[in-house]
């Protein structure tokens, strides 16, 4: 068993934080049924795992990484940085790719809860006839 | 020209339809965005027979984009493992092509038929992306373009079917957080090891051993990629995104997007992670070939209930990505040679199954089986079609479908495994059953009143028998495609740095 350690805790501050807001993030999405709420939690996971990239890539005592004349200037790992730049793009379009579904399925539905949403594909199969067109 | 063409054909095989999704956008209304998706299509295909060609002898193929040399730039690398899965994307993408022209027509307005073939473009280069890189990011960031697009394929269904739309809906939820868990692995990864090469990754992986986080991204990607790959029980997003996407979109999701999530998985499972033996064959053999043996059955069985052709393919479909997997999960070289030889047998087989239930919806405007009765009388070839690759499904000498379960039951019985390869054969027997019942509806019910079915037109009929065909050929000429899985079972364990065969 690892003794308690108050600086480990606190220095993995970030890291607790990662790993509450992904399940925050994860629950709502699963949990909630009106479909704008589940994005947000959709948003909420994915901004977690930004920020353990973005933590992951800080160096004690490093600078932001810009070429500086010192020589013995310890930079901060630029890399995942650059990589959550890439998944905040892949985030927002798939943000915009949902809500542009939602709205199609508020048009065509007139709801956007779950729960209705299911009820009147049930009667959909219950009339077969009607599915289409 | 041509040597220049010949040094940057991995990049090409991506570029090439990223590049012309968006003409296909300014060609606008008519045939101009369909000739200019096939012609692109064909090309790819053309490049990928290249590469699988250099690469069959076991010669690795690099290209290092932009010049910067691996690990610091992006790697591509061909071996004969993707270059096989290459061909059958690409291929499978040239032979869909002439058949969504009228398809598609029936489908989809004709205002918004090339934002369709857009999408469809990113997404053969999204899933052509993430076969051919050699970069664990990259792979993810061509995970969601196709993802993205497929999600707006699949959504292009309302037209027909409204519940297009939730399908659509619930596939992103459920493939943004597959895509999210694969990340949060691949940065696991990178904090042990500090980079995203997966040659290197797998070196440094060997080298740092085994710890918690290396587990933890181990299991962080399986559960990442088995949401991609509808792994049971995470499939949940696959019945309603088959049943109701446009048939074209059906027929080549079904053969392509799952293997390509199959192949990164077995890049990962036997390339990339080598740390601890113990601990990776347990959870393979412990949880994934237990869970690929349920799909087989419940998947089939829930397939056995269904009224809808499209949606019983789809439960199918489910049904033998759990073959793929036990093939893999019973980690030998046996065993990994069956389950790529039917990732390639089912892709063939699956398309022909799903363009026949595609002529259906052309011609009868529907794919309900309680509304499809005596449709063999009215459409001979089309149904024709669907008996022989019925056969495949089911694993008839012959037939692809023979082939892989012969593999299968081989690799079963190599390892003493009687149980699994009798369970091999019991699965076979329930889609003897969900085949049957359509054969029996198509050509002994009774058709439904007032309807007039005419057979698929030619351009809808050719592509399906060319599936037909492939089906037969290579279930005759079996040494061919399991040579080629053979030699790319090869190329994924010699690459590994862990003693597989035991």
């Amino acid at each position: 068993m690892p003794e308690f350690d108050l600086r480990f805790v606190l220095g993995h501050y970030n890291y607790w934080m990662f790993v509450i807001l992904m399940m925050t993030g994860l629950y709502i999405t699963v949990s909630r049924g009106n479909l704008i709420k589940k994005v947000i939690g959709l948003n909420i996971f994915q901004a977690a795992v930004f920020m353990l990239y973005i933590s992951m890539g800080k160096i004690t005592g490093g600078t932001a990484p810009v070429l500086i004349e010192d020589p013995d200037a310890v930079y901060s790992n630029a890399l995942p940085h650059v990589l959550i730049l890439t998944a905040i793009v892949v985030g927002i379009a798939t943000t915009a790719v949902a809500l542009a579904l939602i709205l199609r399925i508020r048009e065509t539905y007139g709801t956007i809860e779950e729960d209705e949403l299911t009820r009147i594909e049930q009667e959909m199969d219950a009339a077969p006839g009607s599915a289409q067109g | 020209m041509m040597s220049l063409i010949e040094a940057n054909l991995p990049a090409l095989q991506v570029m090439l339809p990223l590049a012309a999704a968006p003409f296909c956008l300014i060609l606008g209304r008519g045939s101009g965005a369909w000739a200019l998706a096939t012609f692109i299509a064909f090309a790819t295909f053309a490049i990928s027979i290249s590469l699988f060609a250099q690469t069959y002898e076991g010669a690795v193929v690099t290209y290092h984009m932009g010049n910067w040399a691996p690990p610091i730039g992006i790697e591509y690398r061909i071996d004969i493992a993707n270059a096989f899965v290459l061909l059958i994307v690409s291929g499978v993408a040239a032979i869909v092509l002439p058949y969504a022209r009228r398809s598609i027509d029936a489908e989809i307005p004709a205002e918004r038929q090339p934002l369709f073939y857009t999408a469809f473009l990113l997404c053969i280069a999204g899933l052509l992306g993430v076969t051919i890189t050699g970069d664990a990011f990259n792979v993810f960031v061509f995970f969601e373009i196709s993802a993205l697009s497929t999600y707006a394929l699949v959504a292009a269904g309302s037209w027909v079917n409204k519940r297009a739309l939730t399908a659509a809906y619930n596939y992103l939820i459920m493939g943004t957080v597959g895509a999210t868990f694969f990340v949060i692995g691949i940065g696991m990864l990178y904090m042990v090891t500090g980079t995203l090469n997966m040659a290197d990754l797998a070196t440094r992986i060997a080298a740092h051993g085994s710890s918690s986080t290396v587990q933890m991204g181990f299991v962080f990607i399986l559960v990442g990629i088995g949401l991609k790959l509808a792994m049971f029980p995470l499939h949940l997003w696959l019945p309603n995104a088959y049943s109701f996407a446009p048939s074209v979109v059906t027929v080549f999701l079904s053969a392509t997007a799952t293997k390509v999530a199959v192949y990164v998985m077995l890049r990962f499972m036997f390339s990339v992670f080598g740390f601890d033996y113990e601990f990776q064959a347990n959870t393979l053999r412990l949880v994934a070939l237990p869970l690929a043996i349920i799909a087989m059955f419940a998947a089939s069985i829930v397939a056995i209930f269904q009224d809808d052709l499209k949606r019983m393919l789809a439960y199918s479909s489910i049904a033998q990505i759990g073959y793929i997997l036990l093939g893999f999960t019973l980690l030998t070289d046996t065993g990994l040679t069956a389950g790529i030889v039917h990732l390639f047998n089912h892709a063939v087989t699956k398309a022909a199954l799903f363009m026949v239930a595609g002529c259906f919806v052309f011609a009868a405007g529907t794919s309900s089986l309680s509304r499809l009765g005596g449709i063999g009388r009215d459409m001979p070839w089309t149904t024709a079609a669907f008996v022989i690759a019925g056969l495949s499904i089911i694993g008839l000498p012959l037939t692809v479908g023979f082939v892989s379960k012969w593999y299968l039951v081989l690799a079963a019985l190599e390892l003493g495994w009687w149980p699994v390869a009798l369970m091999v054969m019991a699965s076979s027997l329930l889609a003897i059953i969900y085949i049957w019942r359509v054969i029996e509806i198509a050509y002994l019910k009774p058709a439904p009143e007032g309807v007039t079915r005419r057979e698929a037109p030619l351009s809808m009929l050719l592509p399906t028998w060319i599936f037909v065909g492939l089906i037969i050929w290579f279930g005759v000429n079996a040494m061919m495609s399991s040579t080629a899985a053979g030699r790319a079972a090869h190329a994924l364990i010699n690459s590994s740095h862990m003693l597989w065969k035991d």
